[in-house]
């Protein structure tokens, strides 16, 4: 759709609907949640492949996991699940869980530490997009079976070194740790492949609801599971509806033909908000908006110019004009929610600092190339850095191309400044202390592309190994500590010039009440919601 | 050599019969035609700005897993090679798996194309059945309210984006009045409860018996298939009425006229009788252009037709996904070809 017909449907829409009001609308059924929302994102439903949102939001509800987030309160951190306690030995190395009793999947089969020894070997065995997040740990396929054992009701699992427990739990919360029926998938298992390519398409687990049907780029239906150990949720059945279009989210929304209504654009959400019935919630997601300031560039490595770009970013006006409702300001590289997290901002848009920090380190006429993706909210936000650059006398030069060509300069040290968004992994500080302020060999031969601060051919110096000390702490307030002072030290001297955190509004019926998207550090949750 | 001379006798050339050669020579027309269309596809495809190794592993995977399934989907042989492969792939019927989903991409397209089919048929019908008698009678009529009124109503056809006439359509019948159903192909109550026979959801409620199922289905079709049957009507009755006028003022109805034929007969009998092979290619068109799929308007009402098929699959870099639609809407146009030529032979004699 070009701006013209955009312009034109939302003016129409918006006249209209101010105008007029919605006919009679019809309900959802008393148990039956609706969810409006984009699922083109989903390529595999297998916990061990899975690393998309819209795919993560059906892992959560479907997979029970050894720990697990309380979408009724995501800042208490990890809880038991599927594991009931856990200890963890002297040396600091080995954890041994304790698994609940009871508990079946979805088949009637019951959970046993050998189904979760088996799900947590298969992600590493396997080892798709998203296993690093249990390879990190030192589990490698040839040393699974010694390092991930079962023995009776207890799961026992041997790390490489001391790592924080908190963060070995922290990643068991994620897609990855979902825990899988053995008896089911292995009986699936084709070629050796444990059982995946059935898993992309069916569920096997032990979660509140059962995975139905899902239909790519059409729907997802859920179906509750009564014998849920945490009591069968309210909502029977969940159907969530690939609606493509905001307008289409906002109209069915209105007439009541759907519950929640997940990606409706800001014009949308201004005019959902205040219609008759409808609410509109905010939750702080976990992906940032960041310039990098390429250290390879003779210029862009003088520590005045770092600290420069930092006052030439127009955060208010762009929180307040085109990125409105959409994002929040952000300057710290731990995503708002997170453990440890700063919300220390103590830059602001200030053109004439800038000039004396430009002007202190000696430069002149700096002629420089910003990549930027071709989605419209970062050509806003490039265009906004090259206006206030121009003030203070540096030429930007924007290039808009698609993924392939933008990210593939990044990835390869080859662009001056790149205008990125980064969304974390797993739901540990590690995350993202763990690429943008780690990096132990700068080299061109590292070819470390996986890292951010590599990327930008930042050699962190200190913040590396304090970043490596922050995982193996074992106390989870002095770990906090470590956190706040990795975030400070990184805030002044960084090329990162983090600037936005995303917000999620989600517009709903105001009868659905308690519903997660689950903020920053996980997916979305269903059976804690009622209506 | 008298072996040679022997076997001649004992196997007489015979001629083909007309209808093999026929027959044969289509087959190899389209052979060639599809094979153009996969070669054509498969470069474009190979050749855009899209890395189908990200789609898979995501950004932030490590140099060793892109490399992997780098090598994997085997884009490290020669472009030929490659396309040699997916060309033996598709003889045996394969069009591999959606990079993206994991599934077969014939199951897809199968799922979809159903979709697209069903709103595609009846919006060309709508715009038949309400089309050709307009610009019939516009010609006809030529200069009266009646022209204008089909001028006018052309002119907004082509003239709105589909979109905002979607959206206001959806706005005002759905929205507004609650005449018809929302975006979807069925309501909530409704999904998943015929069996699937053909895909189309109201012939397989029609054949199930189920009625509920099938006025449903219908109060969410009507509005989109009235939008494409808007457009292809727009279409087909300008194409109509000059069609018509080129023979209304041909000698030939001047002398029916003259031999005081009645105007009915001069018109339908006559003039539109002539008109119906060059109708035909209009008509083929135009459908097998509402089968492509119509994106914007199967965004609008989330309808998983194969037009947003292609489209996610494109910008997903899913190129499995692209190739087997671009070769199930490329099929569909030959056989529509292939189609209408038939249906000149039975209107005109000449053809034959």
């Amino acid at each position: 759709m070009n701006a013209f017909n955009k312009l034109l449907s939302g003016a129409a829409m918006g006249l209209a609907l101010s105008v007029t009001s919605m006919a009679a609308y019809a309900e959802t059924p008393a148990n039956m949640l609706v969810i409006a929302h984009r699922i083109d994102d989903v390529t595999t439903v297998d916990p061990a492949e899975s690393f998309e949102f819209a795919g993560s939001d059906i892992s959560r509800n479907v997979y029970g996991r050894l720990v697990n987030l309380d979408p009724n309160d995501l800042a208490a951190g990890y809880q038991p699940d599927l594991a009931e306690s856990w200890d963890v030995s002297e040396d600091g190395k080995t954890i041994t869980f304790t698994m609940r009793e009871g508990v079946k999947f979805h088949s009637g089969n019951p959970v046993r530490a050998e189904d979760a020894a088996y799900s947590l070997q298969r992600a590493v065995i396997l080892n798709k997009t998203p296993a690093f997040i249990l390879t990190q740990f030192g589990f490698t396929a040839d040393n699974a079976m010694e390092t991930i054992k079962a023995d009776g009701n207890k799961l026992i699992i041997t790390t490489d070194q001391k790592y924080a427990t908190s963060f070995v739990l922290n990643c068991l919360t994620s897609t990855i740790g979902g825990i899988v029926d053995k008896e089911v998938v292995m009986a699936n298992e084709v070629d050796g492949d444990m059982g995946n390519t059935w898993l992309k398409t069916n569920s096997a687990g032990s979660g509140p609801y059962v995975l139905s049907s899902w239909k790519p780029n059409e729907s997802v239906l859920l179906t509750s599971n009564p014998d849920y150990y945490g009591g069968a949720p309210a909502m029977e059945r969940v159907i969530v509806q690939h609606v493509l279009e905001s307008a289409s989210q906002r109209l069915l929304l209105e007439r009541g033909d759907i519950d929640i209504a997940r990606n409706l654009n800001p014009e949308d959400i201004a005019g959902a908000t205040g219609a008759d019935g409808v609410k509109v919630v905010d939750e702080l997601k976990g992906r940032l908006m960041y310039l990098a300031l390429n250290q390879k560039h003779p210029v862009l490595s003088k520590p005045e110019v770092r600290q420069a770009f930092k006052y030439l970013i127009d955060y208010e006006g762009m929180r307040d004009s085109f990125l409105k409702g959409q994002y929040t300001i952000h300057q710290n590289f731990l995503p708002a929610t997170y453990l440890g997290a700063s919300d220390e901002a103590p830059f602001t848009y200030d053109i004439e600092k800038a000039k004396e920090l430009l002007a202190a380190a000696g430069v002149e006429g700096l002629e420089i190339e910003i990549g930027v993706r071709e989605a419209q909210e970062r050509m806003e936000i490039g265009q906004s850095f090259q206006n206030a650059a121009a003030q203070a006398g540096i030429k930007v030069n924007i290039t808009v191309g698609t993924a392939k060509q933008i990210l593939a300069r990044y990835r390869a040290r080859d662009i001056d400044v790149y205008l990125g968004a980064w969304g974390p992994d797993y739901p540990d500080p590690q995350t993202n202390a763990g690429t943008f302020a780690y990096n132990p060999d700068n080299s061109d031969a590292a070819n470390a592309t996986g890292l951010l601060a590599w990327r930008t051919g930042w050699d962190p110096e200190g913040l590396t190994d304090k970043v490596a000390a922050a995982v193996t702490e074992g106390d989870r307030d002095m770990r906090v500590k470590m956190y706040q002072e990795i975030q400070a030290e990184f805030r002044e001297k960084s090329p990162f010039v983090v600037m936005f955190q995303q917000i999620e509004q989600s517009a709903m019926r105001d009868n659905v009440m308690n519903f997660s998207t689950g903020q920053a550090v996980t997916a979305a949750a269903y059976w804690q919601v009622t209506k | 050599m008298a072996l040679a001379e022997d076997n001649k006798e004992r196997h007489p050339r015979v001629p083909l019969p007309q209808w093999l050669k026929t027959t044969l020579l289509t087959l190899g027309s389209i052979s060639v035609t599809l094979l153009g269309l996969l070669f054509v596809t498969f470069i474009i495809g190979r050749v855009m700005p899209i890395d189908p190794v990200l789609a898979i592993v995501g950004e932030r995977a490590s140099q060793e897993t892109y490399d992997a399934v780098y090598l994997q989907l085997g884009l490290d042989k020669p472009l030929l090679v490659q396309f040699l492969y997916y060309l033996w792939d598709v003889l045996h019927l394969d069009f591999g798996t959606s990079l993206l989903n994991a599934r077969p991409v014939s199951e897809d397209i199968a799922r979809v194309f159903p979709a697209t089919m069903e709103l595609a048929t009846l919006g060309i019908i709508f715009g038949v059945v309400l089309g050709v008698p307009l610009g019939v009678l516009a010609a006809v009529n030529k200069g009266s309210w009646i022209d204008q009124f089909a001028r006018v109503l052309a002119l907004v056809g082509y003239s709105m984006p589909i979109f905002w006439m979607g959206l206001m359509g959806l706005l005002v019948f759905y929205g507004i009045l609650g005449w018809v159903g929302g975006p979807g192909r069925v309501g909530i109550f409704y999904m998943d409860v015929v069996p699937p026979v053909t895909g189309m959801i109201l012939i397989d409620a029609a054949l199930d018996r189920n009625w509920e199922v099938f006025k449903d289905a219908f109060s969410h079709i009507i509005l989109p298939a009235s939008l494409l049957g808007y457009y292809s009507l727009a279409y087909i009755s300008r194409m109509t009425r000059s069609f018509m006028l080129e023979q209304l003022s041909a000698e030939y109805i001047t002398t029916a006229r003259v031999k005081g034929m009645s105007e009915w007969n001069v018109v339908w009998k006559h003039a539109f009788k002539n008109i119906r092979v060059q109708l035909i290619t209009v008509i083929a068109l135009s459908y097998a252009g509402l089968l492509e799929g119509s994106v914007l308007t199967e965004i609008i009402f989330s309808w998983p037709g194969i037009g947003s098929y292609i489209t996610t699959a494109l910008l997903s870099a899913d190129m499995n996904a692209v190739l087997g639609g671009t070769v199930v809407v490329g099929l569909i146009f030959i056989l529509l070809n292939i189609f209408s030529d038939l249906l000149y032979k039975v209107f005109d004699p000449r053809a034959k």
